[in-house]
This record gives structure tokens, sequence and C-alpha cells, in this order.
């Protein structure tokens, strides 16, 4: 959910929309946003799934440091969505185990 | 490979500072940092700031964060995003460019797409790192679901990048962090069903718990996180009472709804690329876990490598600015020019130093940092 009224901050303000797509599904993003901001605002949680026991991982720490939210970008695996900025017609795919061929 | 006079790993308070003495003095200097917008900790701080004028207490983290840059960059001080450094070796700092912006300065704009990295080598004369600290986590059965999160990672989202990560929240802490964000949450439009504490007490200043309560949020302490659950992702919590000796109380147990769980225990130095370059390291639990080694002078036990801010022990803004001025001032006066005034500022910021680590809050950190560069005279090399 976008915080969109913020007693501090002010309203949100408008920025240039980038398109996504999160698992083939188009997603609005603000530019400059990192994936993972993009997506939660989508109400997306899951960016992956453990190696092992396939159980699912969302974002943990928000600074790059803890990798738990890795996922797919334009065809790369293990991208920190957290850090990593949106660009337009990006693609962006939830990561199996260690996001190569498809496992 | 590209040459300078000081590297600066990190563009927090510590690092900024670090690197506009550096520049002032006329060192051509670097800082880097992984993430895409410098500031450090500081772009998600939208609290007034407490301590004293000084230390710019009474003004917004971010509005900090802004200044320092500025600074910077007018000091002629290149900081360079989205570049995370990954060792160091004889100094010289390896670092890896990521991006995938067309408009990056970094990547020529046909290769944008499809590569997203590229290596670079920087030698430095000096270097401070400045990496900060990361967040504690907590284990408990159903803690890696989706939904539970460090407070500092909701922080980051709901105030640098405007999206509420749950709508039914619960804290676990009640330290300056558990309680700040808690507020920060609610004004972002959250609702927050309650902050627990192991503790007996409340670790966090009066005034934060204050609005706390008087939003009617339950503040409770003697109380711990037992276990989260849901389909692959977090839908409730059970928390519970425990008695003096950290037990769970039987029958205490509660059931929450939330989807959200955030975790405020605390944060521990970032010293993994201190560790990798060599720095010795030494356990304080009163900062925060392992410490690199360092003297007076902020040198770490590896020649011409210094540290600062939350890496040199986990304190705050005012120690980190306050550090990061003095590794960046001794850094550059190793280099060989020595100002008139270093001597005169060593000894100001020294003074501040003693000030801000002074008080029934503070003293224990005093006492650990005196510990830790009292190992530091010995083992870091003379000057
Ligand atoms: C909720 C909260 C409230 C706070 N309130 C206050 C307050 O009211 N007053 C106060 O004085 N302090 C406050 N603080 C503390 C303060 O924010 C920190 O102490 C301070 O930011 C530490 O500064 P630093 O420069 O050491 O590290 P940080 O600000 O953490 O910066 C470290 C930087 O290093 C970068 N980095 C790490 N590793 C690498 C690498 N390998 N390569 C490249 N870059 C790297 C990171 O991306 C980061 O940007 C608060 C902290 C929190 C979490
Ligand atoms: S959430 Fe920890 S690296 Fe992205």
């Amino acid at each position: 959910m976008r915080v969109v009224h913020h007693p501090i901050l002010g309203n949100l303000p408008e920025v240039q929309q980038v398109r996504i797509w999160v698992d083939g599904k188009e997603i609005a993003a603000r530019k400059g946003e990192p994936i993972a901001a993009a997506i939660a605002a989508a109400g997306i949680k899951i960016h992956r799934h453990t190696t092992k026991r396939e159980e699912p991982r969302g974002i943990f720490c928000g600074i790059g440091q803890c990798t738990d939210c890795v996922m797919v970008v334009n065809g790369v695996p293990n991208v920190r969505t957290c850090i990593t900025p949106v660009t337009e017609g990006m693609t962006v795919e939830t990561q199996h185990g260690a996001g190569r061929g498809g496992r | 490979m590209r040459e300078v006079d000081l590297a600066v790993v990190g563009a927090g308070p510590a690092g900024l500072t670090a690197a506009i003495e550096g520049a002032k003095r006329g060192y051509s200097t670097v800082v880097l940092d992984m993430n895409p917008r410098p500031g450090g900790q500081l772009i998600k701080q939208i609290h007034k700031f407490f301590g004293s004028r000084e230390h710019r207490a009474g003004t917004r983290g971010i509005e900090i964060a802004d200044t320092l840059f500025y600074e910077a960059a007018s000091a002629g001080v290149e900081v360079i995003v989205e570049a995370e450094v990954y060792a160091i070796h004889d100094s010289t700092l390896e670092v890896v460019v990521q991006t995938f912006a067309e408009d990056s300065l970094i990547l020529p704009s046909e290769e944008a797409t499809t590569s997203r990295s590229r290596p670079l080598s920087i030698a430095a004369r000096r270097i401070v790192l400045a990496t900060g600290g990361a967040e504690n986590a907590l284990s408990f059965a159903g803690w890696t679901l989706p939904g539970v999160m460090g407070a500092g990672a909701a922080q980051t989202m709901i105030n640098l990048w405007r999206v509420l990560p749950g709508e039914r929240i619960l804290m676990v802490g009640a330290g300056n962090v558990g309680l700040i964000v808690s507020y920060q949450l609610m004004q972002a439009g959250g609702e927050v069903v309650a902050v627990i504490e192991a503790t007996p007490r409340i670790g966090g200043y009066g005034v934060h718990a204050a609005k706390i309560r008087r939003a009617g949020i339950p503040i409770l302490t003697s109380h711990t996180i037992v276990s989260a659950s849901g389909e692959s992702r977090v839908e409730r919590a059970v928390i519970a009472k425990v008695d003096a000796s950290w037990e769970i109380v039987p029958g205490s147990e509660q059931e929450l709804e939330v989807d959200t769980i955030c975790i405020a225990v605390g944060l521990y130095p970032n010293a993994r690329l201190a560790s990798l370059a060599g720095c010795e390291l030494h356990y304080f639990p009163g900062l925060g876990g392992w410490i690199p080694v360092h003297n007076s002078r902020m040198e770490t036990t590896v020649s011409g490598i210094y540290v600062a801010g939350d890496l040199s022990g986990v304190e705050e803004a005012s120690t980190a600015l306050e550090e990061g001025r003095l590794a960046g001032i001794c850094a550059a006066a190793s280099l060989g020019k020595e100002r008139a005034g270093d001597h005169d500022e060593i000894k100001a910021i020294e003074g501040r130093l003693l000030g801000l680590r002074s008080g029934p809050f503070c003293q224990h950190r005093q006492d650990a940092k005196q510990e830790l560069i009292g190992i530091g005279e010995a083992q870091c090399p003379q000057q």
C-alpha cells in the first residue's frame, strides 16, 4: 500500500511512472524506487523460494545486507531487489533456489 | 586502476564527514556506497534528533543527510553509489558497480539492459571504513516467513519509499528504534497492534514511549514472541509473558492477528569488510558485537585503514559524525600535510565525544570505547 498522505512528509510527490513486469504481470512503479518497494506496493510479499525446502522468503533488512530479497531481474539471478532501482520495461521473476535453469 | 589519496567505504554520517575532512585538505577523495542513495541510516529518519544543537538536534535525519552530501560535493568529494566494496587487499579496494539504469553514469547505455555489473579497482593511500551497522535477527518458530522484517527495513519502506509493508504490525523490542519506528508506522497509516519487550523495562526514552501510549498502543514488558505462522506469509503471531528467568509463563500465550512482525532488538557492527581486510576484531557486547580494534586516531591494526561510526561501536549519528571527522583528519594528517589547526580540532572532537558518551545511558559506551582504544594503542601501528 502506498503512503499517499503523511503528516510530516506531506502528500506523495508526483514522479515519472515506470512499467515493470513481475512474473509476467505489469506493475506501475515510481521512477527511482527499488524493485522491492514497487512490488510491496502491489501487495507482493514473496520474493523467492529457498533451494532445499522451497520455503518462501521476503524482504528482511531492506538495505542490501541479508540477500533474502533476491529475485531474477532481466534474466540475472540473485539481484538484491531492495537496493536495485526499477527501470522501464524491467522483467522481474520470483526466484527458485539459485535461480538458474528454472530451479 | 584508479588511484586516490583517500577512499571511504559507506556514505553514512561517519563516511561523509571523514571524506569532507580529506577533501578539505586537498586530497583526492572518493566515497563508495552500495545503496542507491547516499546518507546511510539517516535517509530514513524523519523524527527530530535528540542531543545538542552542535549535533543538529531538532533536525530530521534526512535533512542532515542532504546537508552532508551537499557539503561533501562542494568540498570536491566524489560519491559513487550502487558501488559495493567486496574486498580490500594491499591498499586496493575491489568494487562492483551494479545497475540496470539506462541513464547511469557508470555503464554505457548499450550495455545497460543486458549487463548489470562492472568491476572497479581503486588503489588508495588511505582507507576509512564506515560501513555502519546491521539489524540483529531473532529466531523463533516462523521467523523466516515473508512479513517478518527488521524495524529498519520497515522504516526504509515507509519513510523513504512511501510503501507500507503491512497493515497490522507487531513490534518486537521497546528500545528507541522499536518505539520510533512504531510511531512512524502509525504516521504512515499502519496499525501497530502491540510493542513487546522481553525485559521488564522499556529501553527507549520516555518521550518516545509516551507518544506510543498516548496513541493507545500497549507496550507489553516481560513479553516475548513465541511464533509466527501463516500460509507462505505472516498471518498471526503468538506472544507470551516471560518470568524472571526468561521462561515462558505457561498459559500466558496470546494470539495476535498481524501481517507484519518488526524486529527491533539492536544492531551489530557491519565488520565483514574490515575483517576481510585483515583488521583484528574484538568482542564488545556493550557496543554491539565484534568491532575492529582501533587506536585513538581511529586507525585499525592494518596500517592505513581507519574506522568510524557504527562499525567501531553501535552508537548514534552524533558520535558517527564526530568519529568520521576524527578518522578523516587523522588519515589526512598521516599523508603528510598536517595542518596548523589539526591538533586543536582533534582535541575538540575528543572532548565532544566524551560529552556524548557521558550520563547514565551512555557511560558504559565510554568505558567500552576506552578499553577498545587501550587495546588499539598496544596493537595498532605507531605513528
Ligand atoms: C530507527 C533509528 C533511529 C535513530 N535515531 C537517532 C537519533 O535520534 N539520534 C542519533 O544521533 N542517532 C540515531 N540513530 C542512529 C544513527 O542513524 C546511526 O548511528 C548512524 O547512522 C551511523 O552512521 P554510520 O555512518 O556509521 O553508518 P550508516 O549510517 O549505517 O551508513 C553505512 C553505509 O555504509 C554502506 N555500506 C556498508 N557496507 C558497504 C560495502 N561493503 N560497500 C559499500 N557500501 C557499504 C551502507 O550502504 C550505508 O549506506 C537512529 C538509528 C535508527 C535505526
Ligand atoms: S532485504 Fe536484505 S538484502 Fe534486500
